[in-house]
């Protein structure tokens, strides 16, 4: 496989009617020094026309993907424009601009290919007990299927170098994806490291799985893992 | 020629000329026209000879022959639901992938734009 890129930093911000909360997140990025575009997943509350607004790269989708395919979408424009680091940062302003240093030093070491921010190691936050059961079973789903030790598999604070870039602009779940990509980089052979990191309480908004649908998303994401264990692993066109 | 007789085979027949219209139309294409056209032709076959069904099914060893005309139907309706599956994902990926491509085609179109119009203004 061949990688190449020229060292930037893209860091990309998913958002589906975040317009309450992208004012502050792009207060917060501001003191980063790379490039910062807002994936708009078809909002209605006129994300997009903020994110211009505030001097945001934006891309628009026509319509409503899911988070998958906006993840996706930000990772391809990564890839098309050459882009060594991507960081996923979600529009809700859970993530942290100060800690962005913290989740690209890994990959800067030559140690991973994928980082992921983990609230669950020392020094990270304390979740609730249902979101924390919910952890430990994929944790050890993910130890079973794979052989990774991912303590904070539903983290969204991710940094993919330009390996995991690659592979997922081709390859990237729909729905719930966080969880399953981690199958399919260790099936790709990706090395994937986890960082304590801080994150803060949502500011407006709710998560996307509350109580009712958790049942349907331990289901769907186990059903996931476990197919996508059994997939063959295609060669990558590195375009 | 008895009363069930007229009746079903006037249903089978208004589902043939049906899917022949909707063929005519080109509202079927033509990898489903097929499938629809023989199926509703066995239908008016089953409709005009019983003996057809029943020597079938006593042949394979089912002593009550409608029951092998709904495993059949059953079964192929099964297998036509999941190739509707098929197909939708199939759809659903090329359209997700279609708005991507959309997405991002559009952020370069107008960066380009926005671009040739700040050399215009110079």
């Amino acid at each position: 496989m061949r990688i190449r890129g020229n060292g930037k930093v893209l860091v990309i911000v998913p958002a589906f009617n975040e317009a309450a909360n992208l004012r502050a997140v792009a207060e917060d990025l501001r003191c980063f020094t790379g490039d910062v575009l807002v994936v708009n997943d078809g909002s209605t509350d006129g994300t997009a026309e903020l994110a211009e607004k505030l001097g945001l790269m934006c891309v628009s989708h026509p319509f409503n993907l899911g988070i998958g395919g906006t993840i996706q979408t930000g990772l391809k424009y990564a890839f098309e424009n050459g882009y060594e680091l991507a960081v996923q940062f979600d529009g809700d302003g859970q993530h942290r601009a100060d800690q962005l240093d913290l989740i690209i030093g890994p990959y800067r070491n030559g140690a991973a290919d994928l980082v992921i921010g983990s609230r669950t190691l020392p020094g990270g936050y304390k979740m609730g007990r249902a979101r924390w059961l919910g952890s430990r079973f994929f944790f050890w789903l993910i130890k079973l299927l794979s052989g990774q030790a991912i303590h904070d598999p539903t983290s969204g604070f991710r940094c993919y170098g330009r390996k995991a870039i690659l592979l997922f602009s081709q390859y990237y779940p729909d729905d719930y994806p966080e969880v399953e990509c981690i199958i399919t980089a260790a099936r790709y052979g990706l090395t994937i490291v986890e960082i304590p990191v801080l994150m803060r309480p949502r500011l407006t908004g709710h998560s996307s799985i509350n109580r009712r649908r958790s049942a349907y998303y331990m289901l769907k994401v186990s059903l996931a893992l476990i197919v996508d264990s059994m997939r063959s692993t295609p060669a990558l066109e590195d375009a | 020629m008895d009363l069930t007789k007229i009746v079903s085979l006037s249903i089978s027949l208004t589902i043939f000329v049906f899917v022949v219209w909707l063929i005519k139309e080109r509202r079927l294409r033509e990898k489903y026209a097929l499938l629809w056209l023989f199926t509703s032709l066995f239908i008016i076959l089953l409709t005009i000879s019983r003996r057809i069904l029943e020597i079938t099914a006593l042949s394979v060893g089912i002593s009550y022959p409608p029951s092998l005309l709904f495993l059949i139907g059953v079964l192929f309706l099964l297998m036509v639901a999941i190739g509707q599956s098929v197909s939708l994902s199939r759809l659903t990926q090329s359209n997700h992938k279609l708005a991507q491509e959309v997405a991002l085609l559009r952020k370069t179109v107008t960066s380009d734009l926005n671009c040739q119009k700040q050399k215009d203004n110079c």
